[in-house]
This record gives C-alpha cells, sequence and structure tokens, in this order.
C-alpha cells in the first residue's frame, strides 16, 4: 500500500531505560509496538506509527521519544518530499488522500499579526482583580422595535437569545466522528461554565438531554438523528451549510463506526455508511434557506434561536448578507484553518479564505448594510489561544467556537489520523477499550480549566485596555494594530498599522 | 500635522454647567468664572460653551453656528450658503460678534444663520422637522470642506475655539448674552491644536455635550451608530456620546434615564438585585443596546432644551459634582468651580457611578426636543 513511502517517524528507544514492561505496545492501537520473546527486547515498526505520543506518555521509565525521520529525497525546491510522498500513495491507491484536523500548511494566520492595545496615562487601566470584569453575551437578533405597555413601561420583545458567560462556544463535533466520553466531557464543561457545546450532525445521545440548555444541536445535509425532542432538547438550532475545513464538501462516517449507542443516535441502521450530501437537498439557494430557517422556527414554536453556520469562502460577506436576511438569528462563519474529522487534503489545504479576513469583512458588510444588529455573528476556524480569541472580538465577532483547542485539552496530540478510527487517547474512535481511556470527569475538568484560563486572559487584556464588559471590545477594532501586512490587507481587516 | 477628523486625538478635561429651575436668564459671566478656576484642567488647546434661552426673539428658528476655513478654502462660505438657500428659509444671517483679545488668535469666520426648513423640501424628504434639520448638518459637516456646523438648535447657541474656556468666552462677549442653562468645557488635548471645530461642547439640534474623560468603548461604540445615518467625523468620544444619546433618546424614544442605563449600564451583580420592574427593563435594555455600552472614564453634561444631565461612567472614573442653591443648579469637574460662583451653596454632592442627575424646568411644557416623543 504504502510503497515507496518511506516512514515520516521514528522511535527511538533507549534500551538503557526499557523495562520491556509492554505498556506501549498495550497502549498502541497502531500496533508499532512488540514484544520480542527471543531477544527479550521491544521492537518497533515505524512504519505504523502516527506520533500521537501515546506510549511516550504513558512510559513508566520515560524511555520512548519519537523523532522525524532525517530520510530525505535529494533536495528539490519545487518538489519537497512530502509532494513526492503523496504521488507515491495516490498512484498506489489511485484514491483521494483524506486527512483530519485543520490545514497544517504554513498559510499566514493574520491573528499572528495583530497586536492589541493597552491604556497608558490618558486613561485608567482597570485592575480585574479589584474592579468587576464583565463577560456575559447574549447572542441573538437584536433588532426589533422598541414597545411599551400601558403603563410605559418597555417591554422585553427580544427574540430567545442564546446565554453565555463568555463569548465563547465548543463548536460542532459529532457523537460518531469522536466518542461518547468526549462528548460527554464536552456536554459537563459547557454546563459547568455556562457555556454551549454543540452535537455537530450525529444527534443526540439520550444521555445528554439534562444537559440541553448548554447544547447547540445541529441539523446538518444529512438530517442524522433530527427529530422534534431533538431540536427542542437544545439552547439554539444550527443549520451547517458548510465547514471551513471543507467547504463545498459533504461528509461521511464510514460504516464501521456506525455501531450501536451511534446508530441510534444517528437513527440509521448499525454498519451503514452515513453519507451527508455536499448541499442540503432542500437548499439549492438562498430563499430556500429561509424556509429551513423558518420551518425550524416553526418546528420551536419560536423558542430557538436559529444559527447558520457557513465556510469562509471567497464572497463570504455576501453570503452572510443573504443570511441575515433569511431570518437567521446568529450567522457561525468557519475559517479555512479549522478542523475536521476526516476531509480530503486538497480541500482542506486550499479552499476557503483565513476567518480573519472573512470575519472581518462580514462584519463590514452588515454594519455597511446597516444589519449588523439583526444577527450575532460567531467565528471559527482555529481560535487557538485567547489572544486570538480576544482579537476576533475585536474585529467584530460576538463570540467564538473553538474545537481543536478542545480537544488539545481532552488530551489529542494532534496527530491527525482521525479518519482511521484509531484515536489512542479515546477521542476521535468507537473502539471501546480506546474510548475508554478518556474519563470525562477529568476530561471536564480539564476542559473547565482551559476556559477559565482563557477568560482569566481575557479580562487581564480587556483591563489593560480599560474596557470592563466585552461588549465593548466587540467590534471595537481601535484595540487592533497591524504589523508587516501589506494596505490592502490592513483594509480588509479594518484596522491600522502599528505606529499609525 | 493633522487635524480632528483625520486622527483621533483623546484629551481630557474640565467641565461646569449652572441652569436656572424657574428659568432665569443668566449672564455668561457665571459659568466663565466657573470654569476658569479650573484653569490647570485645560492647556489652552480648546474651550466652549453651550447657552439656552439665549435667541428668545428668534426661538422658533434653528439657529446654525458655523466656522469658515476661509483661508484654506475660500468657496466654502458660498457653497454653504447656497446649500442652506437650497434647504431652508433663512430669516436672518450675520457675524457672529467677537472681541479681538491677545489670548485667542487665528480665528476663522465665524457666522450664524436662522433658519427654518422649506416645506416642499422637507415634505419631498419624508422627514420630520429635527431629523431634515439634523441631516442637513451633518451634510454640510462632511460634505463641504471649510464649512463646519458647529451649533444647529432652536433658542440655544455653542461657543467655542481654541484658547483657555474663559478667553474663549471673553471672546464670544457671553457676558451679553442671557440664558436659563449654560455648560462650559476647557479641554486638555494629549495632541497638539487641532482646529475650532474640535473644540467642545458637540451639538446635534439642541442636544449638546460636554465631556471629560477618554472612552475605551470608542470604535466599537461609533462603528455600532455609523449604522444610523451618524458620521463621525471628528472622531472625538463627544461626537460619539453626542450621536449615542440623540439615536436613544430622539430617535428611539428613550427617556434620558432609560438612556444612562444603557450607556452607563449597571452591572450584571447589580441589576439582579434590582427590585422589579426596573430590573427587567433595566436587563432588556443592557441586552437591547449593548452596543452602546459606553466604558472607560467619562464624565459629562448633557445640555438640551429646559434641562441638563449629569452622567459618569460605571466605575466612576471621572471627578463629578453637583449642588443646589434655590433655583440654581450647579455641575462640575471639581467642587471649587461650584464654590466660585456660589460660595454659600446649600447642598452639595458627588453622584454614584452612572447614575444620571436631571434637572428640567419648572415649566413643564419647556421640555421640547430632548424630551421622549
Amino acid at each position: 500500500m504504502d510503497l515507496y513511502v518511506h516512514p515520516l517517524f521514528e522511535v527511538v528507544r533507549n534500551e538503557k531505560k526499557c523495562v520491556a514492561c509492554r505498556a506501549c505496545e498495550r497502549q498502541c492501537s497502531n500496533c508499532v509496538h512488540a514484544y520480542n520473546p527471543d531477544t527479550g527486547e521491544m521492537e518497533a515498526d515505524d512504519s505504523k506509527c502516527v506520533n500521537c505520543h501515546r506510549c511516550v506518555s504513558l512510559c513508566p521509565t520515560k524511555a520512548l521519544k519519537i523523532i522525524l525521520t532525517d530520510h530525505c529525497f535529494r533536495p528539490n525546491a519545487n518538489w519537497p518530499g512530502e509532494n513526492i510522498n503523496e504521488v507515491y500513495k495516490q498512484a498506489n491507491s489511485g484514491g483521494v488522500l483524506l486527512s483530519s484536523m485543520g490545514t497544517p500548511k504554513p498559510h499566514p494566520v493574520y491573528f499572528d499579526r495583530i497586536l492589541l492595545n493597552a491604556s497608558q496615562v490618558t486613561n485608567p487601566p482597570i485592575d480585574p482583580l479589584r474592579e468587576p470584569m464583565e463577560t456575559r453575551v447574549f447572542l441573538g437578533k437584536k433588532s426589533q422595535k422598541l414597545e411599551r405597555n400601558a403603563e410605559g413601561q418597555l417591554v422585553d420583545n427580544l427574540t430567545p437569545q442564546i446565554p453565555l458567560t463568555m463569548p465563547l462556544l465548543f463548536s460542532a463535533m459529532s457523537f460518531g466522528s469522536i466518542s461518547y466520553n468526549a462528548h460527554a466531557s464536552l456536554a459537563r464543561a459547557a454546563a459547568a461554565l455556562g457555556i454551549c457545546y454543540n452535537t455537530g450532525e450525529g444527534g443526540l445521545h439520550a444521555d445528554f438531554y439534562p444537559y440541553g440548555p448548554h447544547t447547540i444541536v445541529q441539523v446538518a445535509s444529512g438530517r442524522f438523528g433530527v427529530h422534534g425532542d431533538y431540536l427542542m432538547a437544545g439552547a439554539a438550532v444550527e443549520i451547517k451549510m458548510g465547514q471551513g475545513a471543507k467547504p463545498g464538501i459533504g461528509g461521511h462516517l464510514p460504516g464501521h463506526k456506525i455501531a450501536g449507542d451511534v446508530a441510534r443516535t444517528r437513527m440509521i441502521p448499525p454498519g451503514s455508511d452515513a453519507i451527508s450530501p455536499a448541499p442540503h437537498h432542500d437548499i439549492y439557494s438562498i430563499e430556500d434557506l429561509r424556509q429551513l430557517v423558518y420551518s425550524l422556527k416553526a418546528a420551536t414554536g419560536n423558542q430557538k434561536p436559529i444559527i447558520v453556520k457557513i465556510a469562509a469562502v471567497h464572497n463570504v460577506a455576501a453570503i452572510a448578507s443573504g443570511v441575515a436576511r433569511s431570518g437567521a438569528d446568529i450567522i457561525a462563519i468557519d475559517g479555512f484553518r479549522g478542523g475536521t474529522g476526516a476531509a480530503p487534503t486538497r480541500i482542506r489545504d486550499h479552499v476557503g479564505i483565513p476567518i480573519e479576513l472573512a470575519l472581518a469583512s462580514v462584519d463590514a458588510r452588515l454594519r455597511e448594510e446597516g444589519i449588523r444588529d439583526d444577527v450575532s455573528v460567531i467565528a471559527g476556524g482555529s481560535i487557538r489561544s485567547s489572544a486570538d480569541w480576544i482579537k476576533a472580538i475585536a474585529l467584530g465577532a460576538d463570540a467564538c467556537y473553538i474545537a481543536t483547542g478542545a480537544l488539545l485539552a481532552l488530551g489529542c496530540h494532534l496527530c491527525r489520523q482521525c479518519h482511521t478510527g484509531l484515536c489512542n487517547w479515546g477521542i476521535a474512535t468507537q473502539r471501546p477499550d480506546l474510548v475508554k481511556r478518556l474519563n470525562p470527569e477529568i476530561g471536564a475538568e480539564r476542559l473547565v480549566n482551559l476556559v477559565h484560563a482563557w477568560q482569566h486572559e481575557l479580562k487581564e487584556v480587556m483591563g489593560g485596555m480599560g474596557i470592563n464588559s466585552v461588549e465593548a471590545l466587540r467590534g471595537n477594532r481601535l484595540m487592533l494594530r497591524g504589523v508587516a501586512m501589506t494596505q490592502e490587507e490592513l483594509d480588509i481587516l479594518g484596522i491600522k498599522h502599528a505606529g499609525v | 500635522m493633522p487635524i480632528e477628523g483625520q486622527v483621533r486625538i483623546p484629551s481630557g478635561c474640565a467641565i461646569a454647567g449652572i441652569f436656572s429651575r424657574s428659568g432665569e436668564r443668566m449672564s455668561g459671566d457665571d459659568v466663565i468664572r466657573s470654569i476658569a478656576v479650573m484653569h490647570d484642567r485645560s492647556n489652552g488647546l480648546g474651550g466652549g460653551f453651550a447657552g439656552y434661552g439665549i435667541y428668545p426673539d428668534y426661538a422658533a428658528y434653528y439657529a446654525f453656528h458655523l466656522f469658515y476655513q476661509e483661508k484654506k478654502h475660500p468657496d466654502a462660505q458660498q457653497q454653504c450658503e447656497a446649500f442652506l438657500r437650497r434647504h431652508f428659509y433663512i430669516i436672518h444671517a450675520g457675524v457672529i460678534p467677537t472681541r479681538k483679545i491677545p489670548e485667542i488668535t487665528d480665528e476663522p469666520r465665524i457666522w450664524r444663520y436662522f433658519v427654518l426648513p422649506l416645506p416642499e423640501k422637507q415634505e419631498t424628504s419624508q422627514l420630520d422637522e429635527q431629523e431634515f434639520t439634523a441631516r442637513c448638518a451633518l451634510r454640510i459637516n462632511a460634505e463641504i470642506e471649510g464649512a463646519f456646523v458647529f451649533s444647529g438648535g432652536k433658542n440655544m447657541g455653542v461657543f467655542k475655539g481654541i484658547g483657555y474656556p474663559e478667553d474663549v468666552g471673553r471672546f464670544y462677549r457671553l457676558e451679553e448674552y442671557g440664558g436659563y442653562s449654560w455648560t462650559a468645557h476647557g479641554r486638555y488635548p494629549t495632541n497638539t491644536p487641532g482646529w475650532w471645530g474640535g473644540a467642545h461642547p458637540f451639538g446635534l439640534l439642541d442636544c449638546t455635550v460636554v465631556h471629560n474623560g477618554e472612552i475605551s468603548s470608542y470604535d466599537a461604540n461609533r462603528r455600532f451608530i455609523e449604522m444610523f445615518n451618524y458620521q463621525c467625523t471628528l472622531q472625538t468620544d463627544t461626537e460619539v456620546i453626542t450621536y449615542i444619546i440623540d439615536y436613544l433618546h430622539r430617535k428611539q424614544g428613550l427617556s434620558l434615564e432609560e438612556t444612562a442605563a444603557v450607556v452607563s449600564a449597571p452591572f450584571w451583580s447589580t441589576l439582579e438585585e434590582m427590585p422589579e420592574p426596573d430590573r427587567s427593563t433595566q436587563i432588556y435594555l443592557r441586552k437591547r443596546f449593548s452596543n452602546l455600552l459606553i466604558t472607560g472614564p467619562f464624565s459629562i453634561i448633557l445640555g438640551f432644551e429646559g434641562g441638563q444631565m449629569v452622567l459618569g461612567d460605571r466605575l466612576k472614573l471621572r471627578g463629578m459634582v453637583v449642588g443646589n442653591h434655590g433655583d440654581r443648579f450647579y455641575a462640575a469637574s471639581e467642587e471649587c468651580a461650584i464654590r466660585a460662583v456660589c460660595p454659600d451653596i446649600a447642598k452639595v454632592w458627588s453622584p454614584e457611578a452612572g447614575e444620571p442627575v436631571i434637572v428640567t424646568m419648572d415649566r413643564k411644557e419647556a421640555a421640547g426636543t430632548c424630551a421622549p416623543r
């Protein structure tokens, strides 16, 4: 299968430290390690190693490390080894290359070229340890006409909103693409944090209905697991039109992952492939989207805000404007560096645009049209740290979606082999022996820690800016400056260069 | 060196206000003496005043005060007057009287016009009289280079320029005017002098704002308010605050108290402990208008026909003192500014963070354009 392809990683075992306890062998779902009874030593098959660090992390004597091979082709700037190997693989298999998680290509990351402001002299910084620092937000339409009752009192006529203790949500990852325990961790953490997680297109496992107020339920093109109770269970319903990692592409969860609870939750027979079409077959244009939005509103008795999630593609601003006029309460924009459980490599690495540019142009466009208040905007697609999160809010996001960061907190080591279903960390797998490696209690605690840490950092940065409520940071682009960017990039981001 | 509008210039300041509840007309002398005490809070790069009830003979007409930068834009006045003639009936026009003093130099040409919208123009626009007038003023400022409307309400006027406020007051001969309400501003910008239009108060129709502080929410507020036909051409905090108040109060019909609850919203922890029905109303306002929350230090005096409102930020990061003495209401950045004109004042206090202090004339009918419709 992998004819001509030399293993990318080498397993290095310190024989002096190794006690041949065979823990690595038991831990590795890829069968890299084996015990040789003749020599009494452990052996490794480098070609199977995905560099997930499971064995390294659990080796009791710290005898293992994984290194990148220094095996090489004749140097060629135009044909790097990766390209050559990909040609070999496709010549071997005749197939589309598959990948997982976000693109590893060195595309520009605009977040890294944006710097934040702080107060000096003319305006006092605020110390979050001494003064209240507010991060609560409500997502949903805010443009209703004011109404007063007979006594002249203002009437709360806002359509349903998603209340969040901070402008952050865990983004869509389906039960099936990730494990029961991963979902349990996300659900518990979301509830503990007062935020939301997202079911993705896999339905909602019966056990997780109690976390409904902290759940976004997704309706995607395959409609898996969608029924009345499901729609009513969540804090909001998300229509998934696209995903940043694979715009224009549907989904495919192979039959071997559709077993037991996954099949039941998706409402499909065990063992059958779950194929989500590229388009929704009832949405071939914007007016069709409007019908689905209002169908879902009708199905939920107008009690749930409707999110429309779109991938960041070239004319994302015009699309978002159309979505805002379609009755959606919230638009989620997913940038092309975002993650995935499986996507064709070429699509993931080459289709779409970065979230920073997409978000900035959507926010500006909705303002130009005077409809920014008709919708909230959630940005996702590689929010890697609180710094990215803060910059996204200042560019104009009402909130951000994170997923890869959340999986890392659960133990993911970004080996990018989710599509194999052999996740040694119990996250992207349905194999019971692997799933049980992830303890949902510990997982939830680690997620809570991560998000709390980010919230602390958000408050520190806001305090430095002299801002004591996150709504005053939203769209506050004067708090941003660019470095090492062209004027056109700055203009699209709507920010000034550092120094002016 | 860029001026206001081309660059954002933060500034510290002094503000003061005097108000007669019975509508008794006071000369500009008192408010000049009051702001002069806080000389060190300004640096000579901007001062100004707003007076209400000063044009009783033309009370029915909008009084447009204009700066013309005649040296740079010699055609500005001609273009502006042509625009005014196309849109308004001009009942009176002339130079605003000033006094030559050594402290004030390099002034632009300063004119005023008493106008009413031409009925046919206004009807075609499908706007009410105020909105039509406001849009025309904003259009002049945005489109006619070298012309700047710095005051445009009925029976009131803004007087401002580059200099210490007490000198600006003498320059405009404010002792010759009589008004029931005065506000004053001394500016301490952190940059070199801008131009006369960048001084404060900032006004739209009869609403004027004097402001001390530097708001950290500026760009969030600006980008939101610009969705509603406002153009923040000066890039100053005062300008955006004025537009926010105009939007919430005049256009959305919120009361001044409700407006204050939006811009200086109480913290969530405070909101949750409020008794009903205030709790629901205030939570609604905060959710509905979260983009118009103002953060960072500020204290303002809002002047409007028939009243004043004093408001500070939600953390009380800028000083503000108010006081009552008989018929009179006083407000200032520092108590000394009140004592300077009313040494035996009966009651002085500092309002709570975000707490609006609103005074209006005893004559209810005088509550004009700034009252909710």
